[in-house]
C-alpha cells in the first residue's frame, strides 16, 4: 500500500506464518479491506455503497446459483419451472422473490455509488482506472440484468429481448444478420433463451473479477473522501478494519431491512405484471417496458422521432443510448476543474442537484410510461440536457467556476465540522 | 480535442433533440392527437378490502373454498388453472379423503394413456394431477370461443395491475355502455360477440358477465348470501390464492425477519458507535 | 529468451534480412494464429441459426377461405404473417397516394405479385422495435390509413402496408412469396 504508516500484517499462529510463506491470501486481505488499508477518516454513509453493491451481487450470485439448480432453460417449459420453483420448491418462492428483488437493489445500490462518484468528483485524477473499470462492471450488470428478465419466458422477457436485440438491426447493413447471429433464429426463441441463461450464469463471475481490478486500482491512490483533498498525514486516516467494517455494518443492516420489505411484502411492486403471462409470439403487450433500471436510457431511445439527413430516428436513438453511457468514459477529461468535491463547487453543485438528478428522474418516469407525443416531448427536454450537460456545460463550469476555499486538509475539515462551523456536506 | 469532439457531439444530439421537440409541440398544437375511448371510459379497479391485504394479512379459508366452488361450478367450463394441483386444495383445509372426491367430481377428465393399448384416453384426476383444462388446446380454445381463448387464471390476479380487486371490478363491472360513448366513439361501441366493461383495457370483451345472477352457485349452510357481488368477491380471493399460494408464509417470514434486522441494526449503530468513540472524541 | 532476441537482432543488422531461424519463429507463431482463428469461426458461427430453426424458413399458405377486406395472421420464421385480401376500396386507397409523400416510396404493385394485386402479405413485425401491428384479426383497430397500427409506439401502416405516421422507418416487410396456384402461397 501506498501509505508509509500502513500497519503490517503480523501473523500471529503456527499456522497462519506457514501460509503467510506459502500463499500469503490472508496478508492480502488484510492490506486490501482490513487493518492494513489507511482510509480517510472523514467518509460519510455514500461510502458505503461500494461495499453494499458487493453484498449485493453475493446475494445475486448465490441465490442465482440455488435458482439454476431448479429452473430449465428450455423454451417450452421455463415458465412452468418458474411456477415450479415457486409452488413447490422448498422456499423456492423465498429464493426466487430474493433474486428478482436482489437486481434491484442491486441498481437502487449502484446507481447510488455512482452518483456520490459524479458529485464528490471520484473520477478525477488519479482514480480515472478506477472508475472506467466501474463503467465497465456497470455495462456488464445491465448487459446481465437484460438476459436475466429474458429467463422467465414471459410477455415481457420475450418482447424485451425482441425490442433490445431490434436495435442491433437499426445498424446499416450489418445490422440484420448481427441481430440473427445474436438470437440463433429470426425472432427470440429456445436458442436465445439457451444463450442468454448460459451468459446469465457466466456474466456475475465476469463482473466479479472487474471488481478486484476496480478495487485493486483504488488501492493504488487510496479511497477518496468527501472533501476530495487528499491524504496528507497519518491523523488524515483511521485503519479500514475495525473502522470502516463497523459503519459497512451499519449500511448493510440498512440494506437489508429495505431489501427484506421488498421481498416480504411487495415482491412485485417493481416488477410488471404481464410477465407473468407466458410469452407469445403472436401478442404484443399494449406497453414494453423494461424494468425500472433501464427507463432512463429507454426514453432516451425513444426521444429521437425525426431523421437527421440520412440518418434514420431508430439509428439516432440507438447510438444516443450507447452515448449516454459510453460519456461517462470521457468524464476525467470533460470536467477539468481541480477542485474535486461538489461541496466547494458552488457553480457544479447547483448544475448538478438542479439540472442532472431532475433530468434522470425524468427520464425514468418517461421511460417507463406509455410514449405519448406529451411524454415524448418532455423526454426530448430532458435528454437534450442530459448531453448539454456532460458534454457542454461540464468543461465549461470547470473554466468559469470560482471554488469555494479548500480545508488544508481533511483533519482540519473534521475538526472545522465537528465545532459547528459552516463545513455541513450538503447532502 | 476531447472537449471540442464532445461539444460538437453534445451540440449535435441536444440540438436535434430540441428541434424534434419544437417540430413535435408543433404538431402537437397543431394537430392534437384525437382522444380515445379508453382514456375516456376506462376506469380503475374498484377499492375492495380483502383479508389478504395488508403486511399481516392472511386468506380467510371458508372464503377460499367458496372461491373453488364458484371456479368449479362457473369458470372451469372455459377457464383451466394450469400450476394448480388438486393437492395443493389442502392448503384451503381440505382434508386428504376431501381433496380425493373433488379430484374425482372435478368436470373435466384428466388425459390419459389406456395401459393395455397405448391410446390416448381420459380417466378422473387423483390428488396428484394438475386441473384438467378444459380444452385439449389453444387452437380447440379458439374455435369453441369465437376465436378468443380464455386466458389460464392461475396467475391472473398478478398478470393484471390491481391484481385482485382488478379481477372482482371486472366481474362486476360489466353494464350496458353509456349514451355518451355511442355518442362520441361509435368503433368502440361492443360488438356482436363483445361486452362492454369499463375495467377492461379496451372497454369490451369477448366473455360475457359470468357471475349474472344472485344465487347462481348455492352456498353450504353458514355461508353468507351467494349474490353477485359475495361470489365475485370469494372467487377474487381465490385466484389470488392460485397466483400467490405462499403468501401466509411469505408474511409470516417477512415479520420475523424485520424484527431480526431491526434488532442487528440497533446492535450495528452501537458497535459502530464503540468503535468510533475515540476517533469521534478527540477529533 | 534474452540472449535469442539479441542474438537475431544483431544477425538482422549484420545480414539485413531474415534470417531461417527468425523465419522459422514467425512461421510458428502464425500458425498458432491461423490456427486459433479456424478455432474461433466455428466457435462464432455455432450462434447462428440451426438447421431445424432454418428448416422451418418456407411455409405454404393457403388464402382460399380469406374473403375481401379479412385478413389471417400465420407464422413465418416464428414471427407473424399477415395474408390480407384487399378489398376494391382499399386498392383504390392505395393507388391514391403518390409515392412522393412516402417515407418508404413503393407502390401497391412493388408490394404485391403480378395478377394478385388484392393479395398484401407481409411480415406482421412492425419496423420500429418489432412488435406485431394490429389490424389483422377482426375487431382490432387498423389505424387511421386503414392498414395496420402498432400498439407500442403508435406506428401507422397504410392498405398497401406501407409506414405513413409514427417512429417506424420503413413499410411492412414483404417476404420471399409466389404463387403456386391461385390459392395457395409459397412463403420463403
Amino acid at each position: 500500500m501506498s501509505f508509509p504508516w500502513a500497519n503490517e500484517y503480523k501473523p500471529s499462529t503456527a499456522f497462519t506464518r506457514y501460509l503467510d510463506e506459502k500463499l500469503p491470501l490472508p496478508r492480502f486481505v488484510y492490506n486490501a479491506v482490513g487493518a492494513g488499508y489507511p482510509v480517510p477518516r472523514n467518509l460519510n454513509y455514500f461510502w458505503n455503497f461500494g461495499v453494499l453493491a458487493g453484498v449485493a451481487l453475493m446475494v445475486q450470485i448465490i441465490s442465482g446459483i440455488i435458482l439454476a439448480m431448479h429452473f430449465a432453460a428450455e423454451s417450452t417449459v421455463a415458465f412452468a419451472s418458474v411456477e415450479h420453483i415457486m409452488r413447490d420448491v422448498n422456499a423456492g418462492w423465498f429464493i426466487r422473490y430474493a433474486h428478482m428483488n436482489g437486481a434491484s437493489m442491486f441498481f437502487i445500490v449502484v446507481y447510488t455509488h455512482i452518483f456520490r462518484g459524479l458529485f464528490y468528483g471520484s473520477y478525477k485524477p488519479p482514480r480515472e482506472m478506477v472508475w472506467h473499470l466501474g463503467l465497465v462492471i456497470f455495462l456488464l450488470m445491465m448487459a446481465t440484468a437484460f438476459m436475466g428478465y429474458v429467463l422467465p419466458w414471459g410477455q415481457m422477457s420475450f418482447w424485451g429481448a425482441k425490442v433490445i436485440t431490434g436495435l442491433f438491426g437499426a445498424i446499416p447493413l450489418v445490422g440484420e444478420p448481427i441481430q440473427t447471429w445474436l438470437l440463433g433464429g429470426f425472432a427470440p426463441d429456445n436458442a436465445a433463451l439457451n444463450r442468454f441463461f448460459s451468459l446469465h450464469y457466466l456474466l456475475p463471475f465476469v463482473i466479479l473479477g472487474v471488481i478486484v481490478l476496480h478495487i485493486w486500482a483504488l488501492h493504488i491512490p487510496g479511497s477518496s473522501n468527501p472533501t476530495g483533498v487528499e491524504v496528507k498525514a497519518e491523523q488524515d486516516t483511521v485503519p479500514f478494519h475495525p473502522y470502516y467494517t463497523a459503519k459497512d455494518g451499519v449500511g448493510v443492516a440498512a440494506f437489508f431491512i429495505v431489501f427484506a420489505t421488498l421481498v416480504f411484502f411487495a415482491p412485485n411492486f417493481l416488477g410488471e405484471p404481464d410477465n407473468y403471462i407466458p410469452a407469445n409470439p403472436m401478442s404484443t403487450p399494449a406497453n414494453i417496458v423494461p424494468e425500472w433500471y433501464f427507463w432512463p436510457f429507454y426514453a432516451i431511445l425513444r426521444a429521437f422521432t425525426v431523421d437527421f439527413l440520412f440518418i434514420p430516428a431508430k439509428l439516432l436513438g440507438v447510438l444516443a443510448m450507447f452515448a449516454a453511457i459510453l460519456l461517462l468514459f470521457f468524464l476525467p477529461w470533460l470536467d477539468t476543474s481541480a477542485v474535486r468535491s461538489g461541496h466547494y463547487r458552488p457553480l457544479f453543485r447547483k448544475f448538478f442537484w438542479f439540472g442532472l438528478i431532475p433530468c434522470i428522474v425524468v427520464l425514468g418516469y418517461c421511460g417507463g410510461s406509455h410514449a405519448t407525443d406529451g411524454i415524448v416531448l418532455i423526454s426530448q427536454i430532458a435528454a437534450a440536457y442530459y448531453f448539454a450537460h456532460f458534454l457542454i456545460i461540464l468543461p465549461i463550469i470547470a473554466r468559469v467556476e470560482t471554488p469555494k476555499p479548500l480545508p488544508n486538509s481533511i483533519t482540519e475539515a473534521v475538526l472545522a465540522s465537528n465545532a459547528g462551523a459552516s463545513l455541513q456536506p450538503a447532502e | 480535442m476531447i472537449r471540442i469532439g464532445a461539444f460538437l457531439v453534445g451540440l449535435f444530439f441536444s440540438g436535434w433533440l430540441l428541434v424534434s421537440a419544437a417540430m413535435g409541440a408543433f404538431t402537437f398544437v397543431t394537430t392534437p392527437s384525437a382522444p380515445t375511448a379508453e382514456h375516456e371510459f376506462h376506469k380503475k379497479p374498484k377499492d375492495v378490502d380483502f383479508s389478504f391485504n395488508g403486511p399481516l394479512g392472511k386468506y380467510d379459508r371458508a372464503q377460499l373454498q367458496r372461491g373453488l366452488q364458484v371456479f368449479r361450478e362457473v369458470c372451469s367450463a372455459c377457464h383451466s388453472l394450469h400450476y394448480v394441483s388438486f393437492r395443493d386444495f389442502a392448503q384451503l383445509g381440505y382434508n386428504e379423503a376431501q381433496i380425493k372426491t373433488i379430484a374425482q367430481e372435478w368436470p373435466t377428465e384428466a388425459p390419459s394413456i389406456n395401459p393395455e393399448t397405448g391410446e390416448a384416453t381420459t380417466r378422473k384426476p387423483i390428488p396428484t394431477d394438475k386441473i384438467p383444462a378444459p380444452y385439449a388446446n389453444d387452437i380447440a380454445a379458439r374455435a369453441a370461443n369465437n376465436n378468443a381463448a380464455p386466458p389460464d387464471l392461475s396467475l391472473m390476479t398478478k398478470a393484471r395491475h390491481g391484481g385482485s380487486a382488478y379481477v372482482y371490478s371486472l366481474l362486476t363491472g360489466y353494464q350496458n355502455p353509456p349514451a355518451e360513448l355511442k355518442k362520441k366513439f361509435p368503433d368502440s361501441m361492443p360488438g356482436k360477440t363483445t361486452h362492454y366493461n369499463p375495467y377492461f383495457a379496451n372497454l369490451n370483451l369477448a366473455m360475457p358477465a359470468p357471475l349474472n345472477t344472485d344465487g347462481q352457485v348455492t352456498y353450504g349452510e353458514g355461508s353468507p348470501k351467494p349474490t353477485v357481488d359475495q361470489m365475485a368477491k370469494d372467487v377474487s380471493a381465490f385466484l389470488t390464492w392460485t397466483a400467490e399460494p405462499k403468501l401466509e408464509q411469505r408474511k409470516r417470514a417477512g415479520t420475523a425477519a424485520m424484527i431480526f434486522l431491526l434488532i442487528f441494526f440497533g446492535l450495528c449503530v452501537g458497535a459502530y458507535k464503540n468503535i468510533w468513540a475515540d476517533k469521534k472524541a478527540h477529533a | 529468451m534474452a540472449s535469442l532476441t539479441e542474438d537475431s537482432a544483431t544477425a538482422g543488422e549484420e545480414q539485413g534480412g531474415v534470417r531461417r531461424r527468425d523465419f522459422i519463429n514467425v512461421a510458428a507463431a502464425s500458425f498458432a494464429g491461423v490456427g486459433a482463428v479456424s478455432v474461433a469461426l466455428p466457435l462464432i458461427n455455432q450462434m447462428n441459426p440451426s438447421a431445424d430453426v432454418l428448416a422451418e424458413a418456407s411455409t405454404e399458405v393457403d388464402v382460399s377461405a380469406i374473403a375481401p377486406g379479412q385478413a389471417i395472421k400465420t407464422i413465418f420464421r416464428k414471427q407473424p404473417l399477415f395474408v390480407r385480401h384487399l378489398t376494391p376500396e382499399e386498392i383504390a386507397a392505395a393507388e391514391k397516394v403518390s409515392t412522393s409523400e412516402l417515407r418508404d416510396p413503393q407502390t401497391l404493385e412493388d408490394r404485391t405479385k403480378p395478377g394478385h394485386k388484392q393479395w398484401l402479405i407481409t411480415m406482421g413485425v412492425c419496423t420500429h422495435l418489432g412488435c406485431v401491428p394490429l389490424g389483422a384479426a377482426a375487431g382490432e383497430i387498423k389505424g387511421e390509413f386503414g392498414g395496420y397500427f402498432c400498439p407500442c409506439h403508435g406506428s401507422s401502416y397504410d392498405t398497401a402496408g406501407r409506414i405513413r405516421k409514427g417512429p417506424a422507418p420503413k413499410n411492412l416487410m414483404v417476404p420471399d412469396y409466389s404463387f403456386t396456384s391461385d390459392t395457395v402461397v409459397k412463403v420463403g
